[in-house]
């Protein structure tokens, strides 16, 4: 247990009068990537928005670091380290690259750390450094995807959950983000990544879970996954 | 950096005193009509500020400073009023005890209008609470209501308010020293405070609640805290309006007092305060040249009556050309600083050499 960053156990939640999680569990161990395929519908977003606290579960519980967060309110589970990159990029388009990481930052108080943090977000992505003065929806859609990313690692955070950070991509920036996802991994960050692209998720993630309809239909490493028959006929639309 | 800030609140002072300068030439040199109407200007500067970090910078809509302004209003006239004022204008019921028993001196005019902030602040406080939580047009439409309701409650809490009659014989005690200086520091605080992390996350909130939320930002606690400042900024707008003219009725603060500042702040563009503030003064002046449209003429034989109302069909003419032509209002969102006007010095400056 002390190698997990995030237990969930036996999760329910309602969105919309939908019951769209009739209990969920995962777990995400320390420094590792997990992802969560599944198709629209499934109940992967709703999974996420139910960790961030912006969705309330019904029954069930949330643990991160050991600590029970199922009541937390969303902005007292980004100070305790859980970041989120929404689905969408929904970064703030009035606003200069530079106020959007700052934005990012905003439970931090520690001003050096910021610094840090600040210079080692523009190695990752040098094209955003070009660009601090620009307003965030002038950005292409990958450098947009790459803005809400950076944002994310902003609050320097012990967990950081990507909701189809693919989506709307060509198929290069999708390579690209993705191989950004496993540097910042390799750098020590625990990642929760949500995907419908399930070919590319699976490649990167150690571990991942299939969910169907609310429920966790597979587990297994990812690669593991990638060769299991049903994933490929379901999923990757191989015969 | 830090000799950036210090260039820019060496400027800042500058311009302070020069606005004193000019303040002190203006009650000099210039008639009283001219005077009246810069008062009037400054109130709405202070009033129109306070509306758009709400409106523009935080993007809640809300429809009720004219309810704020009633009770900074009220608040001041009943602080302010002569005690013997007291006793004749409240013929058809006295006033309640604790007011009629006391009145402030001259020299607490400005407690007076913190206090007048306050109570407005409170108000919203009190609005806000339930309505912010909700996200859409809700804030609008209850602030509407809270508008409407102040002024039912002014017309009817006779022993407070004198009812429709309203109160009049209020001493002139706002000049253009309160007016200026308070325009002034109104635009000074909410542009530090759009320019802190609080200011970042109003604007957050207005771009995107949901991102605004996954960075940890309060939203009801931010939404709040904008919706009171803007309170309090229209409860000193509404004391500083009564003590200009004298008198308080409910009809002073009609839904159109709320329109006039909508119109403000939309002309001049949601979310910059430059804008809102130039706007404000164009806007007092403009009110003033607009009579003439309102005034019975005679061309030749031929005379036109008098038509009261044309002004505001004017203004609206005014606000859908704008909204064909420049939809994000004159500014967009976009804010004069000492930086600006430096580069913009230099350049005209080296195109000369």
């Amino acid at each position: 247990m002390d190698n997990l960053v995030l237990k969930v156990d036996a999760l329910q939640a309602y969105y919309g009068g939908i019951h769209a999680l009739k209990g969920i569990s995962l777990e995400v161990p320390r420094g590792k990537i997990v992802a969560l395929i599944g198709a629209n519908g499934a109940g992967k977003s709703t999974t996420l928005r139910t960790i961030s606290g912006l969705v309330k579960p019904r029954s069930g519980k949330i643990y991160f670091l050991e600590e029970d967060i199922t009541t937390c309110l969303p902005h007292t589970i980004v100070e305790k380290g859980i970041a989120m990159v929404p689905e969408g990029r929904r970064i703030f388009p009035n606003l200069t690259v530079m106020e959007n990481l700052i934005l990012g930052c905003y439970t931090r108080k520690d001003r050096d750390g910021i610094k840090q943090d600040l210079e080692w977000v523009f190695k990752l992505f040098p094209r955003l450094k070009e660009r601090t003065w620009q307003k965030g929806g002038t950005l292409s859609g990958g450098e947009q995807q790459m803005l809400a990313v950076a944002r994310g690692l902003m609050s320097r955070p012990q967990l950081l959950m990507m909701d189809e950070p693919s989506l709307g991509l060509a198929p290069l920036l999708v390579r690209e983000i993705f191989q950004i996802i496993e540097e910042i991994n390799r750098q020590g960050t625990t990642i929760l990544l949500i995907e419908q692209n399930a070919k590319a998720a699976l490649e990167i993630a150690h571990f991942a879970y299939v969910m169907e309809t609310g429920r966790i239909a597979l587990q297994g490493e990812g690669r593991a996954l990638l060769q299991n028959e049903k994933v490929q006929k379901v999923y990757l639309g191989e015969d | 950096m830090d000799n950036k800030i210090k260039r820019d609140l060496v400027l800042t002072c500058l311009l302070f005193i020069l606005l004193m300068l000019g303040t002190w030439l203006a009650q000099l040199y210039l008639n009283s009509y001219l005077v009246r109407i810069l008062n009037t200007a400054c109130i709405y500067v202070v009033v129109a500020v306070g509306y758009n970090l709400i409106n523009g910078i935080t993007g809640q809509f809300s429809l009720g400073p004219n309810g704020f302004m009633a009770m900074g209003g009220y608040t001041v006239a009943i602080l302010m009023l002569p005690l013997a004022q007291k006793e004749q204008v409240y013929f058809i019921e006295p006033l309640i005890y604790p007011f009629s028993a006391f009145t402030f001196p001259s020299y607490l005019f400005g407690l007076a209008l913190f206090l007048g902030g306050v109570v407005a602040a409170l108000a919203a406080l009190l609005i806000g609470f339930p309505t912010l939580r909700l996200r859409g047009d809700y804030l609008a439409i209850a602030t509407f209501g809270f508008g409407e309701i102040i002024l039912v409650f002014a017309n009817n809490l006779i022993p407070l308010t004198n009812g429709a009659l309203g109160i009049k014989g209020i001493p002139g005690y706002t000049n253009l020293w309160w007016t200026v200086g308070l325009a002034f520091l109104t635009v000074f605080l909410v542009k530090s405070l759009v320019n802190s992390s609080f200011g970042r996350a109003f604007k957050a909130i207005r771009e995107n609640e949901v991102a605004a939320e996954a960075m940890g930002i309060n939203l009801f606690r931010h939404k709040l805290l904008a919706f009171v400042i803007s309170g309090f900024c229209a409860g000193v707008g509404g004391g500083l309006f009564v003590t200009l003219i004298g008198t308080v009725s409910p009809s002073l603060f009609t839904f159109t007092m709320t329109f006039n500042l909508l119109i403000i702040i939309v002309l001049g563009g949601l979310g910059s305060i430059t804008g809102s503030t130039i706007t404000a003064v164009i806007f007092a002046f403009l009110q003033e040249i607009l009579r003439e449209v309102e005034a019975p003429h005679t061309i030749g034989s031929w005379s036109l009556p008098g038509i009261p109302g044309m002004r505001m069909v004017v203004f609206s003419a005014l606000l859908v050309v704008l909204m064909i032509f420049y939809r994000r209002g004159l500014f967009g969102n976009k804010e004069l600083s000492w930086q600006l006007v430096i580069d913009w010095v230099s350049r005209s400056k080296n195109g000369k050499a």
